[in-house]
């Protein structure tokens, strides 16, 4: 097992992406994506995005990052949702527990009253999945500390790929 | 903060490029992004002024090849070098999980870059992070100028720690690759 800041579980993946299933259905919206604040992509449900994910996440992320820092300039704890309106499509994100964004993509097929409402149930039940997931991570880290060791074979393969990508 | 993802079957690890303004942060990423394969690279993105000066932050995600079934992917990322833009600074370096400070050679920089490695240190702080718990390599830019100073002057400087270091001139991409290659290889071994 390799040991990371944080990882996530095949049983937790599918549980975020039954919530986000769900919330597409019930707001009519074309895509969802979950995002951890450092930018990178947990997992996307719906419509295959026609733009590059792990540009738009990092943006995501710099994005709800900024508008953080603009709320508490203004004494603000943060801005919990944000909402980009656009003339076809519009996206709406907002903060799941630990660190994880929500972004819902969606057309004049929804409103953005329904999107909303939708999300705010999302939010607390994938908040509850997240949690529960840092807490079995915390669990797996101690046990990581205890047995120690990782796969070496793995650290090799990717030192090799390292090598020849940045080899001049 | 390294991601994996056990479902999906990938490991995500972020790499910022710190250092002062114009020192050849965005250079070298840029390097990178005109060297390699089209399908071992994802797009580049750049938020940056009129006249070229980063704004916000250049983004690069890099797709190393599946190893035991797990795709490795770095993204790197570059912070505005300009003194005022620290609050963009602080928000980059969220996460990091290795960091490769760009210094510029010339002599009339050495305030800016001793000005670059104390704002590192603050904004890391602010992180809860310290300098010597994350992979960080230095690199020794703009080597090809007349007014470079030595080497050893510039570890001594900026260097007393003793941090891994390459000369480079990322203009023309000497030094680009060996410089990422060892940061990622030290991300690596702190994920063992």
């Amino acid at each position: 097992m390799v040991k990371a800041d944080w990882s996530i579980y095949e049983e937790d993946y599918w549980a975020m992406n039954s919530v986000m299933s769900d919330l597409l259905k019930s707001s009519n919206s074309r895509s969802s994506l979950l995002i951890d604040r450092t930018g990178q992509l947990i997992t996307n449900v719906g419509t295959p995005p026609d733009f590059d994910v792990q540009a738009f996440a990092s943006l995501c992320a710099a994005d709800f990052e900024a508008n953080n820092q603009l709320a508490q300039l203004i004494g603000e704890k943060d801005f919990s949702t944000l909402y980009h309106q656009g003339v076809e499509d519009s996206m709406y994100l907002a903060r799941i527990a630990r660190d994880v964004i929500l972004v819902v993509l969606f057309d004049k097929s929804t409103t953005l009253g329904l999107v909303r409402l939708r999300v705010k149930r999302a939010v607390d039940e994938l908040s509850a999945i997240v949690e529960r997931l840092f807490e079995k991570l915390e669990y797996r880290n101690e046990e990581y500390d205890e047995n120690g060791g990782m796969d070496a074979e793995l650290a090799e393969g990717i030192e090799s790929e390292i090598d020849k990508l940045f080899a001049d | 903060m390294s991601l994996i993802n056990y479902s999906s079957r990938e490991i995500n690890c972020k790499i910022v490029y710190y250092g002062p303004g114009l020192g050849g942060k965005t250079t070298n990423i840029q390097y990178v992004y005109d060297k390699l394969n089209p399908d071992t690279k994802g797009k580049l993105v750049t938020l940056a002024t009129e006249m070229d000066r980063t704004l916000f932050f250049d983004f690069l995600p890099l797709e190393l090849g599946t190893v035991k079934g797990f795709k490795t992917r770095f993204h790197l990322y570059t912070v505005p070098g300009q003194v005022y833009y620290n609050a963009s600074r602080k928000l980059i370096l969220r996460g990091v999980d290795g960091i490769v400070f760009v210094a510029d050679s010339d002599e009339c920089r050495i305030d800016a870059n001793v000005e670059a490695l104390y704002n590192l240190h603050e904004n890391l702080e602010e992180h809860n992070l310290k300098l010597d718990e994350i992979p960080f390599v230095m690199q020794w830019n703009k080597r090809d100028v007349p007014s470079a100073l030595p080497t050893d002057e510039l570890e001594t400087e900026l260097n007393p720690e003793g941090f891994k270091s390459f000369e480079a001139v990322a203009i023309s991409g000497d030094g680009v690759f060996d410089t990422l290659k060892c940061v990622s290889k030290e991300v690596l071994h702190k994920l063992n």
